[in-house]
């Protein structure tokens, strides 16, 4: 079932280091190597002096719940199989324009269905972890 | 030099199929009986038309509807995209051609077998997402349903709105389907106990914050308000028309700038205000589109109905139910209650308020204004009557 889940397509070349860095367990945003304006998602021109040089940042990982969504059937069924399970949107705790879109789980190496959907509150703190599904390590968040 | 397209062209003909699920003809079939109705509506032949407007997500091109439907030398086409961010655009696109000349008799029209559920396009994603899908579809973000519960729960963090908001939004639609014989919905009531113990979509959407999946098509014919005085119906002016595209907007995912809350209708509303002579309190009636239920409050506050956060409480009290909110919205129910269609059947509602011929008939609809998709690039249209 695992490998059914939908993941990203590591090899695109706007994406590629990000992925290259949740692998080593690095959580980094691209950011303008001419004028430093940090951006996510990662795209092939900076917005706002029109550079097209770019470099990575690590973040701190750390972050608030910005909102929260639980869906349920009709879904995929790899996703169904999981439902109801939450996925959040995550604002950076260094940079609140900063956003992820990830899942709040419990632990480490749980489940995204494991946290009681009703007990998530945006603004509460998390962390981020990496989880390899597939061969990608995807970036989660557990309560910090 | 400006040139407004403002009064310059009229909506003189529409023509829609049956709504339903599974319907036995193809998509091909149900666009060429909607245009055709349309051209038989307006009292012009299939052979005067030389425009033609879709939606770049129709599966049956020009060429099709051309060959089957008999049209004429076209001299200009065009597509609009986003989905249902493309109604109005559509409309407003084949007025400005008219208006430049163009082409001189337009058809814009929209079709969709959309109750298969093997239709579903989120049921068909690649696995390996590309794209700006990446950041959001592996983590069980799929559905378009999904990532509007994302916005709704921020929506109501911020400002307050209620599950009561959002079910006077989908009790005032059924309502008005209910007095309309066309819709889906017009044989079930639909009561607030209903909504409150209806399954869960996406938490905080239930199922009735979520809009039909309709097989069906509808067009409309615009010519030029010069000839459309001779023609068989009332024209209905096309008086102003708007698409909108904000910075730093991403499409459903919007959660990556700035206001993530401040969506396409607010980018829209700016230029379609500032060029018309009409504002938000002259409108009498509203079609807003309705994929789902908060797309509304935000949409009355992005046009300027209200103001921010201010769209739940909006619609308290019957605020926007026919006869007596203060603004009647999706009088014939709208893509909730009545059909799903990309939001083209709201089109068509905004014709007939002006016309005078809703089944939820707003006295005096002199102006009418129509919305399509909020959360993805948008467009609006409004309508006024002929003087």
């Amino acid at each position: 079932m695992e490998s059914e889940l939908l993941l990203p397509d590591t090899a695109d070349p706007v994406a590629a280091e990000f992925w290259a860095g949740t692998a080593r367990g690095e959580l980094l945003v691209q950011a303008c190597a001419a004028c430093g304006a940090w951006r996510m998602p990662p795209r092939p021109m900076c917005p706002a002096c029109r550079s097209t040089s770019v470099r990575w940042e690590r973040t701190s990982g750390r972050g608030r719940v910005w909102s929260f969504a639980v869906p349920h059937p009709p879904l995929l069924p790899a996703y169904a199989a999981l439902a109801p399970y939450n996925v959040v949107v995550v604002e950076l705790e260094e940079r609140p324009d900063i956003r992820f879109v990830g899942n709040l789980i419990a632990t480490a190496d749980g489940p995204i269905n494991e946290v009681d959907p009703a007990t998530i509150r945006i603004g509460e703190p998390v962390r981020v972890v990496f989880q390899t599904v597939a061969g990608v390590a995807l970036p989660r968040w557990v309560r910090a | 030099m400006t040139t407004r397209v403002a009064d310059r062209t009229a909506v003189v003909g529409i023509g829609q199929t049956a709504f339903g699920k599974g319907l036995a003809d193809s998509e091909l079939s149900l666009a060429c009986q909607a245009v055709s109705a349309a051209l038989d509506d307006a009292g012009i032949a299939p052979s005067e038309v030389d425009g033609l407007a879709s939606f770049n997500m129709e599966a049956d091109r020009e060429v099709d509807v051309a060959r089957n439907v008999g049209l004429g030398d076209i001299t200009w086409f065009a597509q609009v995209g986003y989905g249902g961010g493309a109604g109005c655009g559509v409309v407003g696109q084949a007025a400005m051609a008219v208006a430049t000349g163009q082409c001189s008799v337009a058809v814009a029209w929209r079709a969709r077998k959309r109750a298969d559920k093997t239709s579903r396009p989120w049921a068909q994603v690649s696995q390996r997402i590309t794209g700006h899908w990446q950041w959001s579809r592996p983590f069980g973000l799929i559905r378009p349903v999904d990532e509007i519960a994302m916005l709704t729960r921020r929506y109501m963090h911020e400002y307050g709105a209620t599950r009561d908001h959002l079910a006077n939004v989908a009790l005032a639609f059924r309502k008005h389907a209910n007095r309309n014989p066309a819709a889906t919905m017009h044989d079930k009531p639909l009561t607030r106990d209903d909504y409150m113990a209806a399954r869960w979509i996406s938490e905080p959407l239930c199922l009735f914050d979520n809009c039909l999946e309709t097989d069906g098509a509808l067009a409309v014919v615009i010519t030029s308000a010069e000839r459309a005085r001779d023609c068989a119906q009332p024209p209905v002016l096309v008086h102003s028309f708007a698409q909108g595209l904000p910075p730093q907007h991403q499409t459903m995912t919007n959660y990556f700038c700035d206001d993530p809350l401040r969506g396409p209708g607010w980018t829209a509303a700016r230029h379609l205000w500032a060029n018309a002579d009409v504002g938000p309190a002259d409108v009498k009636v509203a079609q807003l589109y309705d994929a789902f239920s908060p797309l509304v409050p935000l949409s009355l506050e992005g046009y300027g109905f209200c103001a921010r956060g201010e769209g739940g409480p909006f619609t308290d009290d019957g605020g926007i139910e026919w006869p007596h909110g203060r603004l009647p919205v999706n009088t014939s129910g709208g893509g909730m209650s009545e059909a799903y269609v990309h939001g083209f059947n709201l089109v068509l509602e905004g014709v007939r308020q002006i016309r005078g011929t809703s089944t939820c008939q707003v006295d005096s609809a002199d102006v009418s204004l129509v919305t399509s998709g909020e959360g993805v690039p948008t467009s609006a249209v409004v309508f006024t009557k002929a003087r």
